[in-house]
């Protein structure tokens, strides 16, 4: 029996092609809005497991680095080894910094630039978590200072230095982001607290100006007291956060009990952790990409079958004329669904196809998730089948006598 | 015409078929889970390493001197600047004597009324001396009288009388006279002490070197012990260095240095561990390590920081890896191994590493395997990878 479907697709080729392409295009931004919602919540997730940590120890009553601010004396993190069932711990500290490339002759181009690049600067003890466990190049941090290790979306390449404090990048990773997106940089922890805890230049000398016109202060008859407290306001030893990797076989719950509740420390637990990041941190923003996601979904669908719709409402009169001739209604029904899940199935492949391709364009991680794809598909090919009922109802109605009256 | 006209649509439509289910296939092998892991390799190689330790420091002086006052008082002048070069016992400073100039006047007319005093008792005592004679003369006659009963033996007591009187009066005036000659003694001890305490509001230079700082000008008071002037010697700048106590195996004296001062980045300046401090840091977990110039450069300030570069000896041959294809597996450090083309978690011992990044394989490993160094995701053993020469960058 002669496909009916296929001679007129064969019959109209070129604007079943057009119309096919045209409808994968839309696919294509929908489901690139399913994977820039994937992306971000993966974004969340990667910081995660990125730190390689089973525990988070941060500051009493806060919920760590990336919720709020949490800060701990850098030596707590001794107190931490010394409790049973830790095999690793080490401190860190994260910034968010506008990190320029310094210029020729290492000095940082002026303010404003458009050389800068947000990133999270990561400062953490050398050959401790966080250290990113793979290099795309370069090698991992020898030098305990003036090193650092930038993820490749910073744009930055082996042997760049970095302003400010004048880092030279001897590494490059990947995927290494913190909970917003924005790229790592890791440096040595001291440079870190440097970085971020030290102030400009201008600043201290007011400070030191400052101290020296209080007279309580600068006694005359106490020679090196104004040179100790100056001395005293001067270095900070803070850090955000203390990663812990506990002994394999140990229970987690059990190592973070005694910290909350004889360190005076709040841990929190590779679960729990994911939770603050996923489902409190990036909740608004998720939520408005669903939300679109949703909008776009609908719309996506409503527009597919229109599309089906027109299409066999502009046959309509070969259709009489089938009817006509005597052509049974399921052929009828069977033509029309057949072209709605053809069009479906090229608008699937023409959206994944394209989808894929403008994905590394993105600025932001966009994560393409084969369990997407196929949830994309099934609904393609439900939706095309849906709107061709509404098409199959009008082309059954049609009466014979248009084909001649018309 | 019509029959190959629908033919050459069918030809062109199943055409666009063929692109588009190759295109889908390509996009589902490269993007998503069944795409490969590009990794980079590196054959292990055996060889030598020089390890070196990487330090931070500032440049200080070995030899600084504060100079002030040993008594609280006012600076009356000071005579040197900051960066002025001073020579030892020159004049930096000095102190308001207040009336030390006075007290020396004083006992400079105390000393000459002294010598006065002694010249009058000398005088006295002459004559108490000639009194003395003349009365043993008196006495001698007036017994000869007696014993021949020309005059009256109460006559004769008198002058033997006069005589003993005239004796104590030489011993009066010679004591007299050695208390004269003790009295200038006294006060030029004391005139001395006077002056050397006007000699200690001078504040000289200790030895040869360049005025640091000026912390007193002239009219303000300092206490005691406090702060004039300080001065340094620049021939005894050196680094302190501080380096990662984790990161500071094989420190000792007399390694060799690579310093490279800030202000100055593209120039390294040799130099040798002078000193380890005995105790290091516990708060910055840090050791200290003196390092001193071979040569100092001529332009050297105290408080620039410095990068400093210790070299070790060489290591024992062994096999050699970049540091980036260590990883850690649940508490075990190894490679992977790129074996028949499949994956394989390797297990090695790790000994000393350079500053580029060398890492010295103790055991585990044998010379000419296939290691994986780059990799653009964490690899398990069934990771689907594809050896490529390089992931992203330059290669350093």
């Amino acid at each position: 029996m002669i496909s009916l479907a296929g001679r007129d697709i064969l019959h109209s080729w070129g604007k079943f092609v057009l119309t096919g392409i045209g409808l994968g295009l839309l696919i294509g931004v929908t489901l690139t809005m399913a994977d820039v919602y994937r992306g971000m919540v993966d974004d969340a997730r990667t910081l995660q497991n990125n730190s390689g940590a089973d525990l988070w120890v941060v500051q009493q009553d806060t919920q760590g680095p990336h919720a709020e601010s949490s800060s701990l004396r850098d030596d707590a993190v001794r107190g931490v080894l010394g409790l049973p069932g830790v095999a690793r711990a080490a401190s860190v500290t994260y910034l968010t910094m506008q990190v320029q490339r310094a210029a020729a002759g290492g000095v940082a181009s002026a303010r404003g630039s458009e050389d800068d690049v947000r990133a999270m600067v990561v400062g953490f003890e050398l050959g401790q978590p966080p250290e990113p466990d793979y290099l795309v190049a370069g090698r991992h941090i020898t030098r305990s200072h003036n090193e650092a290790i930038a993820d490749v979306r910073t744009g930055f390449a082996l042997g760049e230095r970095i302003r400010r404090h004048d880092y030279t990048v001897v590494g490059l990773t990947r995927r290494m982001v913190s909970s917003g997106g924005d790229p790592m940089v890791f440096i040595p922890l001291k440079d870190a607290q440097e970085a971020k805890f030290l102030k400009d230049n201008d600043a201290i000398v007011n400070e030191r100006a400052r101290t020296a016109a209080n007279p309580s202060l600068n006694r005359p008859g106490v020679p090196g007291l104004l040179e100790a407290i100056q001395a005293s306001q001067a270095n900070n030893r803070n850090v955000n956060a203390i990663l812990v990797q506990v002994q394999p076989g140990t229970d987690v719950e059990s190592v973070a009990e005694p910290m909350r509740r004889w360190k005076h420390l709040e841990a929190f637990t590779r679960e729990q952790m994911e939770e603050i990041l996923v489902v409190k941190l990036i909740a608004t923003s998720a939520k408005q990409i669903g939300m679109f996601l949703v909008i776009l979904a609908i719309v996506s669908a409503a527009i597919v079958a229109f599309i089906i719709y027109t299409m066999t409402l502009g046959k309509i009169r070969e259709i009489a004329v089938l009817k006509l001739i005597g052509t049974r209604n399921r052929t009828i029904a069977g033509m029309i669904l057949q072209q709605a899940l053809g069009l479906g199935l090229i608008g699937f492949v023409v959206g994944k196809i394209s989808a894929t391709v403008w994905a590394p364009v993105f600025p932001k991680y966009v994560l393409l998730e084969t369990g997407d794809a196929v949830r994309g598909l099934v609904a393609v090919m439900v939706i095309c089948a849906l709107a061709s009922t509404l098409a199959i109802r009008i082309a059954l109605k049609v009466d014979p006598a248009e084909a001649i009256g018309g | 015409m019509k029959l190959s006209s629908i033919g050459i649509r069918r030809l062109v439509l199943g055409l666009l078929g063929v692109v588009l289910i190759a295109a889908m296939v390509y996009v589902v092998m490269r993007a998503g889970p069944l795409a490969p892991i590009r990794v980079t390799v590196v054959q292990a190689a055996e060889g030598r390493l020089t390890p070196a330790l990487f330090g931070i420091g500032t440049v200080e002086a070995r030899r600084s001197y504060l100079i002030g006052p040993t008594v609280a008082g006012r600076v009356r002048t000071v005579a040197v600047d900051v960066g002025d070069t001073v020579k030892a016992s020159q004049l930096l400073a000095e102190m308001d004597p207040v009336d030390l100039d006075e007290r020396t006047a004083a006992l400079d007319a105390s000393v000459a009324r002294a010598d006065s005093a002694m010249a009058a008792a000398n005088a006295q005592r002459r004559d108490a001396q000639a009194r003395k004679e003349l009365a043993a003369v008196n006495a001698r006659r007036y017994v000869e009288l007696g014993q021949q009963n020309f005059i009256s033996a109460g006559a004769v007591e008198v002058r033997l009388q006069e005589q003993a009187s005239a004796d104590a009066i030489v011993s009066a005036s010679d004591a007299n006279m050695t208390a004269a000659r003790q009295d200038p003694q006294r006060l030029v001890a004391e005139r001395a002490g006077v002056r050397q305490q006007r000699a200690n509001v001078r504040l000289l230079a200790p030895a040869d070197g360049v005025v640091t700082s000026r912390d007193a000008e002239p009219g303000s008071t300092v206490v005691a012990g406090q702060a004039v002037l300080r001065v340094i010697e620049p021939s005894s700048l050196w680094v302190k260095v501080r380096l990662d106590q984790a990161r500071s195996a094989g420190l000792a004296a007399g390694l060799s240095a690579q310093v490279v001062l800030r202000s100055n980045p593209g120039r390294a300046i040799a130099g040798k561990v002078a000193r380890v401090e005995a105790v290091s840091d516990s708060v910055t977990e840090e050791r200290v390590a003196l390092v001193s110039f071979d040569q100092a450069p001529a332009s050297l300030s105290v408080g620039e920081i410095a990068e400093v570069t210790l070299s070790l000896p060489s290591t024992e041959n062994a096999v050699l890896l970049p540091n980036a294809a260590i990883k850690r597996m649940q508490s075990q450090t190894g490679v992977w191994v790129i074996d028949a083309g499949a994956l394989r978690f390797v297990p090695v011992r790790i000994g000393q590493s350079t500053l580029d990044g060398q890492v010295q394989v103790l055991d585990g490993l044998k010379p000419g395997t296939t290691v994986v160094v780059h990799s653009e995701k964490d690899i398990g053993a069934n990771s689907h990878i594809k050896v490529v020469d390089s992931l992203a960058g330059r290669q350093p």
